[in-house]
């Protein structure tokens, strides 16, 4: 599947509170799927899922978006430390790693 | 000067408003916020025009009871963090600093001058946010103008790859869809607004028009418009290749080539992905195609409070707005060699200052667990990934909430800042200025740094 992780609003409200709190923990890893792939998958709102990339893996909570809203295929994530385990530190010669469009096995946990 | 009203109600509380003060959580930089600062307790209680980052913004950076400095995990003096961060930084064969978006210009310029004197490696988040727009900036050029402009004259606004009613909400309020200008007397009723994107996303509502585009197809759809805009024949296939239909592609261009004053908004959903600065080329190619038939202008929407200031402090001092390298006793400018994530990834360099930023938190894993392995300095306001892992940690002042100064907002447009109380924690100018200090009296006397 492909991973956009991105910024969110949640995101950005906890960061104030500090990137070691709890909850910015908890929104940086909570992966928003298409509502159709996680019934393939059999996964119901909360499940642990593993994001597996060529470069790392991660466990994140699944979050059903509607189909209309989120692509079949697409997983979202706010950016965070779960996201960047999964990034590739190639940038071909930008200085910029591919921080969005990731291709991630996933597998419930 | 600000204009700072004291009182003491009822509550015999000491209360302080802070008129047209400053948000520096992002690129919006909006600089008519209304801070009510409670000067017993030292935190702002109520920030009127605030969106809600700005409101947590301010409510949540409150002084925190944690020491000023912290050496290998140990309470130290600011004297002592600051004599043994430069002894670590002159030690350095390949010393870098990293950063530098949330801090005011007056701090970036001391870093700048550090790593000048010691040969060291300047770099800021811009590498790893509109880096890739940078350099499409210096191979095509960009028609621009500021948010000022915009908001008094465009009357088609897109934006393309980016969520501005999460990440920059005032960017539609303040700036570009819904105020009233000086031809736009209905707002958002005299605008067509665009949205392109991968995903649905909180800002789409706002949109008129929403474009939806295959992951990693930016590129071919910027690419057809141009051709579409030239009069040029396009692929047959093109919404099969892109997910955007021919009649889609049409409309877009018809409204781009009648309108009075257009404007693209560069999201990182260009940046970040595949096609990289190919694709912020492209923007900056379709606007400035444009001009043949109207006003066009492309501008990128930039994140943290500072990094255009970034952009423009380390331009002034070296020449190049990030990745600059004085190894050779010159500044050179190379994404992807001296860009922070390679040069930590490739294991290059052997001490790092990080100046109010958490790679520890957001670089690839290669590039975290060599961080890891070397002497890192922080400044930051709270603790983070990357202080966590520091040697010498600076607990600093928060940059428009507790200090003056000056940013640049995402257009380039240079804002002062009006500090709401006093903090007893330095600023990262003074603790970059006592370091810039120490830094030189180390290599006075002794054999100049030898470039290499």
């Amino acid at each position: 599947m492909i991973l956009v992780p991105g910024r969110s609003q949640k995101q950005g409200t906890s960061l104030n509170k500090g990137k070691l709190k709890d909850e910015y923990l908890t929104v940086t890893t909570t992966a928003e799927m298409n509502e159709s792939d996680m019934q393939r998958m059999k996964l119901v709102n909360g499940d642990k899922i593993q994001l597996k990339s060529d470069v790392g893996q991660a466990v994140v909570t699944c979050k059903s978006k509607k189909k209309e809203d989120l692509p079949a295929g697409m997983i979202f994530i706010p950016y965070g430390p779960s996201s960047s385990q999964l990034m590739a530190s190639d940038t071909a010669a930008s200085g910029m790693p591919m921080s969005k469009h990731m291709e991630v096995i996933v597998t419930k946990v | 000067m600000p204009e700072v009203i004291q009182s003491k109600p009822k509550e015999k509380k000491n209360i302080k408003i802070v008129k047209d003060a400053t948000c520096t959580f992002c690129g919006c930089v909006c600089d008519d916020m209304e801070l009510t600062v409670d000067l017993d307790e030292h935190r702002i209680t109520k920030a009127k025009n605030a969106c809600v980052l700005g409101r947590a913004w301010f409510y949540e950076h409150v002084l925190e009871d944690r020491p000023v400095v912290l050496i290998d995990g140990k309470e130290a003096t600011l004297e002592e963090g600051m004599d043994t961060a430069a002894q670590i930084l002159v030690d350095a064969k390949f010393p870098i600093t990293y950063g530098l978006s949330d801090c005011t210009c007056e701090a970036q310029r001391v870093a700048v001058d550090i790593m000048d004197t010691i040969n060291g490696n300047v770099d800021t988040t811009t590498s790893v946010c509109h880096g890739p727009s940078g350099m499409a900036f210096q191979g095509v050029g960009e028609s621009t103008a500021t948010l000022g402009e915009i908001r008094n004259r465009a009357d088609l606004v897109i934006y393309w790859g980016g969520n501005p009613a999460e990440s920059h909400p005032r960017h539609f309020t303040r700036y570009a869809v819904t105020p009233k200008g000086m031809y736009i007397p209905n707002g958002k009723k005299d605008r067509t607004v665009v949205l392109v994107d991968v995903r649905k996303t909180s800002s789409t509502p706002v949109a008129d028009i929403f474009v939806q585009v295959k992951p990693g197809k930016d590129f071919e759809v910027l690419w057809a418009l141009r051709a579409l805009v030239k009069g040029k024949r396009i692929s047959k296939d093109i919404e099969e290749q892109t997910g955007v239909s021919r009649e889609m592609l049409d409309d877009l261009v018809y409204r781009m080539k009648n309108c009075q004053y257009g404007v693209l908004f560069l999201g990182m959903g260009l940046t970040m992905t595949r096609g990289r600065h190919f694709n912020s080329g492209a923007v900056y190619s379709l606007a400035a195609d444009l001009n043949e038939f109207t006003h066009f202008v492309a501008k990128p929407v930039r994140g943290h409070g500072n990094v255009t200031g970034a952009d423009n402090v380390v331009s002034w001092q070296t020449g190049y707005p990030f990745g600059v390298n004085f190894n050779r006793g010159y500044p050179r400018f190379n994404p992807g060699e001296f860009t922070t994530s390679d040069v930590l990834a490739r294991g290059e360099t052997d001490a790092a200052m990080i100046i109010a930023s958490d790679p520890a938190s957001n670089f690839s894993r290669r590039a975290i667990e060599h961080l890891a392995k070397i002497p890192v300095i922080t400044m930051d306001t709270k603790e983070t990934h990357t202080t966590k892992i520091s040697k010498v940690r600076f607990a600093v002042a928060t940059y428009g909430i507790n200090t003056g100064g000056t940013v640049y907002r995402m257009d380039d447009v240079p804002i002062s800042l009006r500090p709401a109380f006093d903090s007893p924690f330095p600023t990262d100018q003074e603790v970059l200025e006592g370091i810039r200090q120490r830094v030189k009296r180390l290599l006075t006397g002794s054999k100049a740094r030898t470039a290499f």
